[in-house]
């Protein structure tokens, strides 16, 4: 192979690299329930092992020399602009089908393919029962396509594409088991709401092709850094209102509300969709435009001030779920609050770790519980588990090195990412030390919903009555030892990813001697303090007596603030009262259609004419005579008046 | 290249229908669906052969038909018009399609009916003496309202009187117009003249030109439909038969987006830029509303059609920006929503076709029986609702991306559409396929080969435009169209 062909071949693979998936996609649904299992499982998970190994490629042809690949597949639209509407001197924007990879899309690659596989040998185990296993895997098919277009994306319009699709893919997999009702309206929620998110986005699209005539990510971050200075009105709307976009996909305040319920869906789904990879899309967004956002100081600090506003709100919520999933539901949350105030204080590279880290082990914990639950014949109430750590040893353990990691105890990959997070607050322009103590406080609490779980699901006296049903599939044992491998390892990565988002990301600068001497000791040392306080508190959750004692212990609180941080805050009722019914009512009140019965008015009043008028029309001849004879009568005054009048002019 | 052929060729083969059906049953679908497909090769290939720019309007026949008042037979082509066109003669297809095995009782009439009015349609896209416009206006009107009162729905005979006065009254404001624009060019240069090209250089005074457009423009606002006269929409939607509802979305509507472009915004382009706040309003009004609307129905083919209501709000927005990429947006969306709307009624009828109802209420997981179905539905639902990847997404953007070059505020308004359509589009998706299962699941069957192909051709189409709009598009980037919009829109400055 010549030197001129590698680049080539390069740019060929990265441009098929999304599609595999989307052939299996295809195939699975033409041909649906008339594969076997094992064709169905090798199909899909066979696409997306192509894809993961051209992803592989194409990040080892990315080097110091070669910061970028792209690749042009073809012309989508072309946006014809008026003369003199915009700096820049060109007559047309072409919209692309390209791919652009760098160092940010590469990180964001290797998670989508690496951690989508292992998910999807998972699945293939985990839903082998399903009677429309080739549609689950079909829709995972499709949901990697869309992901992967999004993170490759060279503009905005076609990152909007895979943005909507992995919402349209989030749906459909969140409405699997389509004919339970809570499914349904989960399904339609996560949608709706992540869809007022993407409005924010499309009028923010608006907005920056108006400005500066570009929609390709390169042009746009070069002219606005050329056109406008920080603190601009422009980039503060522009990013404003991508911001909106990001929450509502990252499940950011205030468009959280959906991704608890959105734990409706198979356990698999939970852990690639609503985990790993679609809600770390606003995170990938932001990072993405980090030269945009930069010129906006104000709206990153808006970012950090969301971020750490819903990692607290999500961790205190998550003190008091009672379900297995959504305590990683409102743990992924809080997490994402973490990635958000790490790029709110500008330490892109420190959140975009932190995102890879956490796709590790939040998808070990979500997949891991889901064995868990199957194993329980779907029992997911934490309140019914208890004593799993003899009963279920293998998933215990690995349930426990994801919870090292998300609690961030030294050594554990989680523990690299939320240092360096952490680290980097208390002397941001953006961030300050009054987010370094929310953090922290995040922290804390972390490790107190981790304990909480842990005591309850795995310790004390078992209160699941009947036998277990572990699988004992090879591949779900694969992927989730893979998984716990990568959470263990993954702060290995640390220097990988740092050098190859030196070339995304501006240098960071800062000096960072101000800090005082004492913030890495406590950062460090908040974990334990969480687990102390938890081994002591939570104590009548891991006695093997109390079971029996008191069975009180073990059903969900009904006490006010229980049931309100249970609900999230109660998020949902507000939102419920103050848009949801006014909607529904206004719908209601103008089913008629109110325009249409001002038109009809019309009809009824020619109704009226003629009703009047055919009630004259009795047949009696007597009325005829009598009405004839008034009208004579009548006439003869009127033309006796007028006689009278001209005559006496 | 002779368009009076195509519209001939309809009415014979209409004609011969009716007539074969008398002498034996079931021939007049076979005839009518020759008789487009043929018509329709027919067109393509002449498009092909000729050598005529297309970019500009060509002029192809010219006949004195009433001397006495200067009215002539003539007929011009250009790539709007052709867009239009094509876009009819495939929707024709699918109509003779759906209608397939639902139409039962004086069946070659109905084939009459049904290519006659595609006839009248072909001869609104080309006609260039507007009192032949007008003529064909009425002509496509009359055999839809059959079409309407003898093979509709319930309360068939309401739904087609309404639709004739609402289209009656407005067209009336139109030839008053039309009669006023000739007698203006009587006065100018002593000769009366309903010839379309005869008008665009007359020197028109503003003052009057203000209610010559709005003449213009209610008849063709009537037809969009916009809020608040949509209201004949949705009733005739819903008690037309499947094919008269396809025909009215897909193909009817578009006439008045059609009437918009080429004689309101090209023969009025002062009176159009003073009245286009009021317009681009009415436009985004329709949009929401019609959302709303939607979100509301109960009935699938009333919530399909005030969807309908929404998405030429869009196309009444754009319009009204003078952008050329809002221009090419409402292009799009003409296209991309004549077939996805088209699809809708389509899954209506069919649905119809099975449990005879047309009420939400009685549906509900449907999925269990009929996967293929849902698959579909799904598809275009999500077109409806403007999933990137899908024809309606790039109409969509382009729209509302060149409407904000001149209107911001609205088309943020505008914009909260976007929500809407997702409201509405998951509440139809998920009240027909999701859920419990409501009927017995012997008592509906997935798609038929028919109605296969009639899906799939339709889905086709919508993903060849929304991955490759330019296809479309490359016809409308001409000098000409820039020119047209920048006259208008340089007089302000």
């Amino acid at each position: 192979m010549t030197d001129n062909m590698l680049p080539l071949m390069t740019e060929t693979v990265l441009a098929f690299l999304p599609f595999y998936p989307l052939i299996s996609f295809v195939l699975l649904i033409l041909l649906g329930k008339r594969l076997s299992w094992r064709l169905a499982a090798s199909l899909s998970i066979a696409a997306m092992v192509l894809s993961a190994l051209s992803s592989l490629f194409v990040i080892s042809q990315l080097s110091v020399d070669i910061p970028v690949i792209t690749s042009h597949l073809w012309t989508w639209f072309t946006l014809s602009l008026a003369e003199g509407a915009n700096q820049t001197n060109q007559s047309a924007a072409s919209i692309n089908i390209n791919f652009y990879l760098d160092g940010l899309s590469a990180v964001m690659i290797s998670v989508v393919t690496g951690v989508g596989l292992l998910i999807h040998i998972f699945a293939a185990a985990y839903m082998k029962a399903d009677e429309n296993f080739s549609r689950f895997m079909a829709y995972m098919n499709l949901f990697i396509v869309a992901m992967l277009i999004l993170v490759l994306a060279d503009n905005l319009v076609l990152l909007y594409l895979g943005w909507e699709g992995v919402g349209l893919c989030s749906f459909l997999l969140i409405g699997f088991w389509y004919q339970e009702k809570a499914n349904v309206l989960a399904a339609r929620k996560a949608f709706i709401v992540t869809r007022i998110g993407d409005t924010a986005l499309a009028i923010g699209l608006f907005i920056l092709f108006k400005e500066l005539g570009q929609l390709t990510i390169v042009d746009i971050t070069q002219n606005a850094q050329l056109l406008w200075v920080a603190g601009d009105d422009k980039a503060y709307w522009i990013t404003l209102l991508l911001l909106g976009g990001a929450v509502g996909k990252s499940a950011q305040l205030p468009l959280q509300t959906w991704l608890p319920d959105a734990m409706a869906g198979p356990t698999p789904v939970s852990a690639l969709i609503h985990a790993a990879t679609m809600v770390t899309a606003g995170v990938y967004l932001i990072a993405r435009m980090n030269g945009l956002f930069l010129l906006a100081p104000e709206v990153m600090n808006y970012v950090a001030w969301l971020g750490a506003a819903t990692l607290l709100l999500a961790g205190i919520a998550a003190l008091a779920q009672s379900d297995i999933k959504r305590v990683l539901a409102y743990s992924t949350m809080s997490q994402i609050g973490y990635m958000m105030l790490s790029l709110g204080a500008g330490a892109f590279s420190a959140g975009v770790f932190h995102l890879m880290t956490h796709a590790f082990f939040k998808a070990l914990l979500f997949l891991t519980a889901g064995a868990i639950i199957v194993a329980l014949h779907h029992q997911q109430s934490l309140f019914k588990m208890g004593g799993l750590l003899k009963r279920l040893p293998f998933e215990t353990a690995l349930f426990a090195v994801g919870l090292v990691c998300l609690m961030a105890l030294p050594g554990s990959s989680g523990f690299f990412s939320k240092e360096a997070i952490i680290a980097q607050l208390w002397s941001s322009d953006t961030a300050g030390p009054l987010l370094w103590y929310c953090a922290i406080f995040g922290a804390l609490l972390t490790s107190i919903y981790s304990c909480r779980l842990f005591f309850l699901a795995f310790m004390g006296e078992s209160r699941f009555e009947q036998n277990l049903q572990p699988s004992s599939s090879k591949l779900l044992k694969f992927s989730l030892i893979a998984l716990a491998v990568l959470s263990l390892i993954g702060g290995v990565f640390a220097n990988i990813i740092e050098m190859s988002l030196a070339e995304v990301f501006p240098l960071d600068t800062r000096i960072v001697e101000s800090d005082p001497y004492w913030l890495h000791s406590v950062a460090i040392a908040t974990p334990f303090v969480g687990i102390i306080f938890s081994w002591f508190y939570f104590a009548s959750y891991r006695s093997k007596e109390s079971a029996a004692s008191n069975k009180n212990t073990f059903i969900a609180s009904s006490s006010g603030i229980a049931t309100f941080c249970r609900q999230g805050l109660a998020f949902d009722s507000f939102y419920h009262w103050l848009l949801v019914k006014p909607y529904c009512y206004l719908a209601q009140l103008n089913r008629r259609d109110v325009f249409d019965q001002l038109l009809m008015l019309n009809a009824w009043y020619v109704g009226l004419c003629h009703d009047v008028l055919k009630s004259s029309q009795t047949g009696k001849l007597r009325w005829y005579a009598a009405a004839i004879g008034l009208a004579t009568f009548l006439l003869l005054l009127v033309l006796s008046v007028d006689v009278i009048s001209t005559e006496a002019s | 290249m002779s368009i009076t052929l195509v519209m001939c060729g309809l009415l014979f083969g209409g004609a011969l229908a009716w007539l074969l059906e008398g002498i034996k049953p079931q021939s007049a679908r076979w005839v009518s669906l020759l008789t487009v497909l043929v018509i329709g090769v027919y067109f393509a290939i002449a498009l092909n052969s000729t050598a005529y720019d297309f970019s500009t309007l060509q002029l192809l026949v010219r006949v004195a038909w009433i001397p006495s008042f200067h009215i002539e037979y003539a007929l011009a082509l250009d790539y709007l018009s052709i867009v239009l066109i094509s876009l009819t003669l495939f929707l024709a297809l699918i109509c003779v399609l759906v209608s397939w095995q639902e139409i039962n009782d004086k069946v070659g009439f109905y084939y009459f009916n049904l290519l006659a009015s595609i006839a009248g349609i072909v001869g609104v896209f080309t006609a260039v003496d507007m009192f032949l416009f007008f003529f064909f206006w009425e002509v496509m009107l009359l055999p839809i309202t059959a079409l309407i009162a003898i093979w509709g729905h319930e309360d068939r005979h309401f739904a087609a009187i309404k639709f004739f006065i609402f289209t009656q009254v407005s067209s009336l404001i139109m030839l008053v117009a039309i009669i006023a624009m000739s007698f203006i060019h009587y006065q100018q240069t002593g000769q009366l003249s309903f010839l379309y090209q005869d008008w665009l250089i007359l020197d028109l005074p503003l003052s009057l030109t203000q209610y010559l457009m709005l003449g213009f423009f209610i008849a063709f606002a009537v037809k969009l439909p916009s809020v608040p006269v949509h209201s004949w929409l949705p009733d005739a939607h819903t008690q037309a038969p499947t094919a008269g509802s396809v025909l009215l979305a897909g193909v009817l509507l578009k006439t008045g987006a059609y009437g918009l472009i080429r004689f309101v915004l090209q023969l009025f382009p002062q009176a159009s830029l003073n009245f286009a706040p009021v317009a681009a309003t009415l436009g985004v009004v329709s949009i929401l509303y019609g959302a709303k609307m939607a979100f509301a129905q109960q009935d699938l083919k009333r919530l399909v059609a005030y969807s309908s209501i929404s998405h030429m709000g869009f196309v009444m927005l754009a319009l009204f920006s003078f952008n050329i990429i809002a221009y090419q947006g409402a292009i799009l969306t003409l296209v991309a929503h004549g077939l996805s709307s088209a699809a809708l009624f389509a899954l209506a009828g069919m649905i119809y076709s099975r449990i005879h109802s047309r009420d939400l209420n009685n549906m509900g997981g449907f999925w269990l029986n009929t996967p293929r179905m849902g698959g579909f539905a799904l598809a275009f639902c999500a077109a409806a609702f403007g999933l990137p990847g899908l024809a309606n997404f790039v109409a969509e953007f382009l729209s509302l991306l060149g409407a904000y070059q001149r209107y911001p505020i609205l088309t943020i308004i505008a914009a909260f559409g976007l929500i809407g359509s997702a409201i509405y589009g998951m509440v139809l998706f998920q009240s027909v396929f999701h859920g419990k299962r409501q009927v017995k699941p012997q008592a509906i069957n997935d798609l038929s080969a028919r109605e296969l192909l009639v899906f799939s051709s339709l889905l086709t189409l919508l993903i060849f435009i929304g991955l490759y709009p330019n296809s479309l598009l490359d016809f409308f980037q001409s000098e000409n169209i820039k020119l047209v919009l920048n006259n208008t829109a340089g007089v302000t400055k």
